[in-house]
């Protein structure tokens, strides 16, 4: 597996948010979490990148323990992040974004270039300030900048949040590619007819546990599943 | 002296206190904005350089031009070491809490402040200027002949205070080149912008806020060492840089350069007029006044962002 959590205890300060839970991820295997608002998807991102407090358990990447390091050093082993919202440096320009994503990986201009290639439109804007862009270009480039560190592991929080039906077969599009080529992708996502289309594996996250680790044609043959666990 | 002279004159004592304001005021500027801490102790940074600076020039005594620029390369360096060693011990243990963080610099403010009443002593000490040429200027009169250049008794100025200008300007032009040009200047923009987004993207933030503490020390260090031969290095001198540099930043923008450059000229320049034509104290007054208005009218300052 190319990330293993075991046990995993987090949350921020004094609240608790995942209690005990297990996941794997392989390369190119995209796995799509799905829960009710305050499940402990995001924090699940959060902990992997070191940015909850992980109380308990392990995290491994390619064998590595990495639950241990600090923050910054994790990006550096291959793991990128789509936060929710976007979070660019919205005063910074667009290329001024993805300098930072290189900044986190090995600086390759190659990769900088495809990731590029992949939202073509961001070309014709690196000099225009991030916070300017409209939410498609945002989400491009939120992608394009976690692109340019060279995942191996990407972790994607709401991508298609807020977007038109045309940017969110972009990045869904996007997301596949990525993991034919070999990246493993956590995705967290509230369109479940979104997720179906490219998910090899879907995991429901209940109260902090994981409740239910299955496929997408087991969903699409049990309806009752997304209402038990998202609710809708 | 004429009115006109006399201006001339009030101008160019306020642009040397603008200038040092400027370096002062950048360091606080760059501390709050990157780190968002308080550093009350701003001023004691600023006046651990001057002592320093007496120190270092000291040590060459019959070279004051080698005392001086030893002075310089050494006293600036060795606070931001200062500053860099309590940020590792103190307000990292902290989690560089906003709040905790002003208590911890208060705290570090009456240490510094004390050590060196018990090292340095109580007097005033001076540091001898590397060059100080009297330059006289010329004023314009009208003479049923025409325009003449007369030099009027009094306006003048000196090289040495022309160069507190020019490698104040120096200094605070290679700030903003970092911040705008290079890698290390978009490393820290980022932390500025969004800690937690800076982390996901490999920045060590913990790593980047000490070196911004001690960026933001030394430069009021540096800004201290200029002006020591000018004025005088003392143990009390950090009060009136520490108040006039919020005042900048509050006008400025918390957390703008650009800002607080053109509020540092402002309040240097307004404070070396009044300060010369009606009392240095009206000046505080004036200075404190703007910035009550500032923060009523436009908190987010003059020329900081808009409030949502």
């Amino acid at each position: 597996m190319m990330l293993e959590l075991r046990d995993i205890d987090a949350g921020y300060g004094t609240v608790q948010v995942l209690r005990g839970l297990s996941l794997q991820l392989a390369a190119g295997e995209v796995l799509c979490l799905l829960g009710r608002n305050g499940a402990g998807k995001t924090t699940l991102m959060k902990t992997i990148l070191g940015l909850a407090d992980r109380r308990a358990g392990s995290i491994r990447l390619d064998g590595v323990e990495i639950g241990t390091m600090p923050a910054y050093r994790i990006p550096r082993l291959g793991v990128g992040y789509v936060p929710q919202g976007r979070r660019l440096f919205g005063e910074m320009t667009v290329a001024e974004n993805l300098r930072i994503g290189q900044l986190a990986g090995d600086g390759d201009e190659a990769t900088r270039n495809s990731a590029l290639a992949m939202f073509p439109r961001l070309e014709e804007r690196l000099g225009q300030r991030a916070d300017t862009l409209s939410g498609g270009e945002q989400q491009m480039l939120a992608m394009a900048r976690a692109l340019c560190l060279g995942p191996r592991v990407l972790l994607l929080d709401e991508p298609t949040e807020g977007l038109q039906p045309s940017m969110i077969a972009l990045i869904r599009d996007a997301a596949s590619a990525l993991a034919a080529g070999g990246v493993a992708v956590l995705l967290v996502e509230q369109r479940v007819e979104a997720v179906l289309e490219i998910a090899d594996r879907v995991a429901f996250l209940e109260n902090g546990r994981l409740a239910l680790d299955t496929t997408p044609d087991a969903l699409r043959a049990d309806e009752s599943l997304v209402h038990r666990y998202v609710g809708v | 002296m004429e009115f006109g002279p006399h201006l001339i004159l009030a101008l160019l004592e306020g642009l040397v206190q603008a200038s040092v304001l400027m370096l002062t005021a950048l360091g606080l500027s760059l501390v709050f904005g990157v780190m968002r801490v308080v550093n009350v102790a701003h001023g004691e940074f600023f006046m651990l350089g001057a002592v320093l600076a007496h120190v270092v020039a000291g040590w060459f005594g019959a070279h004051p031009a080698l005392g001086f620029i030893a002075a310089l390369l050494l006293a600036p360096p060795l606070v931001a070491l200062a500053a860099l060693a309590f940020d590792r011990t103190v307000l990292h243990r902290l989690g560089h809490d906003p709040e905790r963080t002003i208590v911890a610099t208060i705290g570090l403010l009456y240490v510094i402040q004390q050590l060196t009443l018990m090292t340095f002593g109580p007097e005033a000490r001076p540091v001898t200027a590397p060059f100080n040429h009297r330059i006289a200027i010329p004023w314009i009169e009208t003479t049923a002949a025409g325009l003449s250049f007369y030099f009027p008794w009094g306006l003048s100025t000196t090289s040495y205070k022309l160069f507190v200008v020019v490698a104040a300007f120096a200094a605070s032009a290679g700030v903003w080149l970092m911040m705008a040009r290079g890698r290390v200047g978009l490393v820290l923009r980022a932390t500025q912008l969004d800690r937690e987004t800076a982390q996901a993207f490999a920045i060590p933030v913990h790593q980047v806020y000490g070196f911004v503490f001690a960026l933001g020390a030394g430069l009021a260090a540096l800004g201290a060492v200029l002006v020591v031969p000018i004025r005088q290095a003392h143990y009390l001198m950090g009060g009136d840089p520490l108040l006039l540099s919020f005042i900048v930043v509050i006008i400025g923008g918390l957390g703008s350069l650009r800002g607080t450059v053109w509020a540092a000229l402002l309040i240097g320049m307004s404070d070396g007029i009044v300060s010369v034509f009606f009392s240095p104290t009206l000046a505080k007054i004036l200075a404190t006044l703007l910035v009550a208005l500032v923060l009523v009218y436009r908190p987010g300052g003059l020329f900081g962002a808009k409030p949502a």
